[in-house]
């Protein structure tokens, strides 16, 4: 029997030309392929808080979108950093310490209503943030990661240490919102505000600017710019992510503690990023809608919880390292077919 | 005596551990001139141009740049000057493409003081401009090139590039480190014409080479390096005549015809 040498071909759908993001768009077809997915994720987010009590999920699990907004926040973040400008920060729970102790401050000692003490943490949140990691900032890879991780624990032990901003106990008491529909849908709309905020941030002149220092940080010293003030930009972004996380996140808890700082809150969005396809923004924020619930669904398994989602996290690890958004856009924006060789 | 001088560099001392890497090292480049910096492997060339530019900090030395002090500052202050160099190893930003490559150093102080916030004043936004760089550097406007990811073109393109990233920031001086090696002989020949244009649009230029014959086409003086200390500096004829500079480039008296491929 004769074999026939076949090979499978790869080729990019018509309307992609010369680059990326150059689109020629001339049908509603063409139209419609480059909204439908952009529309299907939006639709899907909104109708979210809709659909679980319609399915018949209890209450508790309109909680947890919230939950799934804030990590997918600093997902954002840490996809940004570690793969637009090259830090890899583990960080998350530094920010969402900082945040929520900013916004819990304001809201207790001030009297600020959510409205102004989450916009407020959110800026005043980065700022802090970005100052005490500025001495890091010359740090690349692992070394600026093992930085970032010793933060939130040092900012922890400072605060049970010197028994400042309530110590162990926190600070209680903090204002929440008004009902559980502002709740969910005002983080939903930052993430969604947040996701293509970035997405065109990256495109953006200044954008190219960060995905240089990631690329060549010399040639972008070399090309006049200062390569320590961009990625104290660019923290600022993330950390103003996280922050925005952690202040929300006060108001849900309507508290503020030390267990705020936890690793979880680094960890996880990592583990999303993997999940979701690092480098593609929306791939870490569809991974925190599929890990989170995943974790609080597993709870019922008491510590088996933790080898089950490590078996999950293996297995894709394992099977879908690139991510699935990386493995889908190849398949959205191109066709194979076989061919004989 | 400085206005005419563009680079004056003043015993520049620069050791790695114990390795004396650069021994002071003086020179000065006249506004508008070729100058070639030429010496065996190792010799302290590239470090030289490190820290001229900052990249390095040098031990001891000064290094003026039209009349002004700027040794030991930034690399990124020292480019916004107009003093830009290139890398002999290049260093494009692989994941993007070739014309978004230029629109880095646009985006930098220097530029954007010259071209206006979007980069090119009148001429458009900053993809404008540096596809119009880009054509003037060799690569052909209308063709696939500009817009090909930096990964995916081969060396000649690549050192085009390092230039067009210099020419981006409208630099007065252009520390070149060696943008002949790894290219064919035709790919050389198409280059020299482009040097001497930037020569002709009052650019000046340092060029680290070992490609001597092409060197000396464009360049009105050389100074020799060896083992971090200058050898000896004049014009390339009479240089190449110099017992020293025979023996450093043959470690012997043996003839030495200064066109031989070193």
């Amino acid at each position: 029997m004769d074999k026939v040498e076949r090979r499978k071909e790869r080729l990019d759908r018509g309307i992609k030309v010369r680059t990326e993001g150059i689109y020629a768009v001339s049908s509603w077809q063409e139209v419609a392929y480059l909204v439908l997915p952009r529309l299907v994720l939006i639709v899907g987010l909104l109708l979210l808080p809709l659909l679980i009590p319609a399915l018949g999920f209890s209450l508790y699990w309109n909680k947890v979108i919230s939950y799934v907004g804030i990590y997918a926040l600093l997902a954002l973040g840490f996809d940004f950093l570690a793969h637009f400008v090259g830090l890899v920060s583990l960080g998350g729970a530094f920010f969402i310490g900082v945040g929520a102790y900013t916004a819990a401050l304001l809201n207790k000692s001030l009297g600020l209503s959510p409205a102004f003490t989450i916009p407020m943490a959110t800026i005043g949140g980065a700022l802090i943030s970005t100052l005490l990691l500025l001495p890091a900032l010359p740090l690349r890879g692992v070394y600026f990661a093992i930085v970032t991780l010793m933060y939130p624990l040092a900012l922890m032990r400072i605060i049970e240490a010197l028994n400042i901003f309530g110590g162990t106990d926190g600070i209680l008491g903090v204002a929440g919102f008004p009902n559980r529909w502002i709740e969910q849908y005002l983080i939903i709309l930052i993430v969604i505000f947040a996701l293509f905020g970035l997405r065109r941030l990256v495109n953006e002149d200044i954008g190219l600017v960060f995905r240089g220092v990631k690329d060549n940080d010399q040639s972008v010293r070399a090309s006049g710019l200062s390569i320590t003030l961009y990625k104290a930009i660019a923290v600022f972004i993330a950390s103003g992510l996280g922050s925005l996380g952690g202040a929300y996140l006060s108001h849900i808890y309507m508290f503020s503690g030390i267990s705020l700082f936890a690793l979880d809150f680094s960890v996880i969005p990592i583990a999303a990023t993997v999940i979701g396809g690092g480098g593609t923004l929306v791939g870490p924020v569809l991974g925190c809608f599929f890990l989170v619930p995943i974790s609080e669904w597993l709870r019922e398994f008491g510590t088996l919880r933790i080898v089950f989602y490590s078996l999950i996290l293996m297995a894709f690890i394992m099977f879908r390292s690139e991510g699935v958004m990386v493995y889908a856009q190849r398949k959205y924006h191109q066709f194979q077919r076989w061919v004989k060789v | 005596m400085s206005g005419e001088y563009i680079l004056q560099v003043t015993d520049v001392c620069k050791s790695f551990g114990g390795v004396q890497a650069l021994l002071n090292v003086s020179f000065n480049v006249q506004q508008g001139e070729v100058f070639g910096i030429i010496g065996p492997n190792g010799s302290g060339k590239t470090t030289l141009i490190n820290c001229i530019t900052g990249f390095i900090k040098m031990n001891s030395g000064k290094v003026l740049y039209k009349g002004k002090d700027i040794s030991y500052k930034a690399p990124n202050q020292i480019a916004n000057l107009g003093l830009t160099r290139t890398f002999q190893i290049m260093r494009p930003y692989y994941s993007l493409p070739a014309y978004k490559n230029l629109i880095i150093p646009l985006f930098s102080p220097r530029a954007r003081r010259k071209g206006g916030w979007r980069g090119g004043g009148k001429l458009g936004d900053r993809g404008t401009v540096s596809i119009d760089i880009l054509e003037e550097i060799g690569f052909e406007r209308d063709s696939f090139v500009p817009y090909k990811l930096a990964s995916s073109l081969p060396t000649g393109y690549l050192k085009r590039l390092e230039l067009a990233r210099c020419l981006a920031l409208k630099p007065d001086l252009i520390l070149c480190d060696e943008v002949f090696s790894g290219l064919s002989m035709s790919e050389i020949a198409s280059m020299v014409p482009l040097i001497e244009k930037l020569q002709m649009d009052g650019i000046t230029l340092v060029m680290i080479e070992h490609r001597l014959r092409e060197l000396f086409r464009v360049a009105s003086r050389v100074m020799v390096l060896n083992f971090g200390e200058k050898l000896t500096e004049g014009i390339p004829e009479v240089v190449m005549q110099d017992k020293k500079v025979k023996e450093a480039y043959l470690g012997s008296e043996k003839l030495l015809d200064y066109t031989f491929e070193a």
